[in-house]
């Protein structure tokens, strides 16, 4: 331990939301949260959840107003309380616009409520697309994650923009510099609450493991509620979590569901520099409120590999909206959609040379797919969504407006509507966003936590950001 | 008996971009143990429920602290690509409410 603080009370970490400003934290568990003597503020403001479009196209799906909602409440108290408060993964994200436009947020905010002077860290970890080519060239493996191939020169065409995650170190190295506030870029979940942790001199292992349990905020708590805080701390070995809302408890089973929440394996949490081990970990409840867990260890791995994320653009995408209820049409969907499919194929030549189709059958088995057991045979109505996607917007359009057109004029035996087969909702070809797909879940070898990672600090004041030249 | 009946938390969500994760948890210890030492899910199981071939299912754990099995399937296409149908892959987990528990 560092400086004697351990004489002291437990360095304390508190979480306000599971991911900043896709709906707005509640304010009233942080505020109470704030009166237990917090010694860190620190939230994830990103997910891969929405898909690879916010990614590819670098654009924020949180709205701007609940992102400077969630800002303000944090940074008011972590500079009243003065301690620090760290955000990963900026703008839902991660990318160089993320941590700039966060940046932006901040500074307004001290701006309009005249804040003290402070230091800010921004650390940014977009990797250019170039960047990865020139690796390539020299040689170097882009290996790819959970069973991908490694990356070669046309998937990297296929990338518009990608992203390193990083692990804690850049961040505790900006609490070392005296950080008073981190906007990071793609960050591992647990790394941000994992940095002040380190930097308060805890081991890896518990500092990792406790960010692991507290990313997701109060969904480590029973019962069911987002959004709310939870406070967490190590102390003689083990980490404990306590849920702050006054209805919410931490409890083994809580904790420990969550400890498996959204990963493949319940045992082990990858970072950049190594690998949390939960094999042996052991849950006990404390208190009412509060879970102790022992047992967690870190293995460093002997090269630094970073995680890459990237997403690529996959064309213009337009849906039409189709509901049948004639038994034999939906007896006969498949022929219907083979129909209309061939309908297209006439006009543009076979699905997946200048357009793809998909046809979702909302009420048969538009949810699972292939996946799904049990397809309804011979439902009463049936929704068929039609979608297609394309480079070339207008091939997206007609296609979309022949593959979904042709299910009224399809040609079914014994048909006895022969007035259409299919009703339309509407007559209108929907505009959807435009089609992304991840192209990199791979990883990179780098020297070390700094290689494809840049910080820049600034000084804020009177809302203005000033680089201190380092 | 239903899992449905003895389980108090069947879902599944995206685990990262190319998995989706199914976790079943039982509060009741009894339950959960019932569940365990029936061996109805296990690998196999779960890719015959679900269609799919064995090797697409990537891990499956009985994880003791939660009460817990969870299991793994490979997707077929990275979350939210085109085509896609449950982004979050939270709506996948249906089919087990129905798996009989001796």
């Amino acid at each position: 331990m560092k400086g004697g603080r351990r004489a002291m009370k437990p360095f304390r970490v508190l979480c306000p939301t599971g991911h900043l400003s896709f709906t707005p934290l509640e304010k009233g568990s942080f505020l109470l949260a704030c009166g237990y003597g917090p010694d860190a503020i620190a939230a994830d403001a990103g997910s891969c959840d929405m898909g690879p479009r916010p990614l590819g196209a670098d654009e924020h799906v949180s709205l701007e107003a609940w992102q400077r909602h969630d800002l303000e409440v944090m940074l008011l108290q972590s500079r009243r309380l003065g301690i620090p408060m760290i955000v990963g993964s900026a703008s839902d994200t991660g990318t160089d616009r993320g941590v700039d436009q966060f940046v932006a947020l901040v500074r307004d905010i001290a701006k309009e409520h005249r804040l003290p002077p402070f230091r800010l860290a921004a650390i940014y970890s977009e990797v250019p697309v170039e960047e990865l080519k020139r690796r390539l060239l020299r040689r170097e493996r882009i290996e790819g994650l959970c069973g991908r191939p490694d990356a070669g020169l046309s998937i990297l065409e296929r990338t518009d923009r990608a992203v390193a995650v990083m692990d804690a170190e850049p961040m505790r190295q900006a609490l070392a510099a005296g950080a008073d506030v981190i906007i990071a870029g793609r960050s591992s979940d647990c790394a941000i609450f994992a940095a002040p942790l380190l930097h308060a001199g805890h081991d890896p292992a518990n500092s990792y493991f406790l960010g692991k349990l507290m990313e997701c905020a109060s969904f480590c708590a029973e019962p069911y509620m987002a959004k709310e805080s939870v406070m967490g701390w190590i102390d003689e070995g083990a980490v404990y979590v306590r849920a702050m809302h006054p209805d919410q408890r931490c409890t083994p089973l809580s904790v420990a569901s969550h400890a498996m929440y959204e990963r493949p394996n319940p045992y082990f949490e990858h970072v950049a520099g190594g690998c949390v081990d939960m094999t042996d970990c052991v849950y006990e409840q404390v208190d009412d409120k509060t879970t102790r867990v022992r047992g967690a260890r870190f293995v460093t791995s002997p090269t630094y590999r970073m995680k890459i994320e990237g997403a690529g653009f996959v064309g213009h995408r337009r849906i039409a909206i189709v509901g049948i209820r004639d038994p034999d049409t939906i007896r006969l969907i498949d022929q219907a959609v083979a129909w209309a499919r061939d309908k297209v194929a006439e006009r543009f030549g076979p699905d997946g040379n200048s357009y793809r189709l998909h046809y979702h059958l909302y009420g048969r088995d538009g949810i699972m797919g292939p996946m799904e057991p049990r397809p309804v045979a011979a439902p009463q109505e049936l929704c068929v969504v039609v979608e297609s996607v394309s480079r070339d917007p207008q091939v997206a359009f007609e296609a979309c407006a022949l593959g979904s057109r042709n299910l009224f004029y399809a040609r079914l035996p014994a048909l006895k509507g022969t007035a259409g087969a299919a009703a339309m909702m509407s007559d209108e070809i929907l505009i959807g966003e435009p089609g992304y797909e991840w192209t990199l879940n791979h990883v990179v070898m780098v020297s070390g936590p700094g290689d494809l990672v840049r910080t820049r600090h600034h000084r804020i004041a009177d809302g203005a950001a000033w680089g201190i030249a380092r | 008996m239903k899992l449905v009946e003895l389980a108090s938390t069947i879902r599944s969500k995206n685990a990262g971009v190319d998995h989706i994760t199914f976790d079943i948890i039982c509060r009741e210890r009894h339950n959960f143990e019932r569940v365990r030492d029936s061996g109805v899910l296990n690998r196999a199981s779960v890719a015959r429920l679900f269609g799919i071939e064995e090797a697409r299912v990537t891990d499956f754990v009985v994880f003791e602290p939660a009460q817990a099995i969870k299991f793994t399937i490979r997707r077929l296409r990275p979350s939210g690509c085109k085509g896609e149908t449950d982004m979050f892959g939270s709506q996948q987990y249906a089919p087990l409410f129905d798996v009989e528990i001796p």
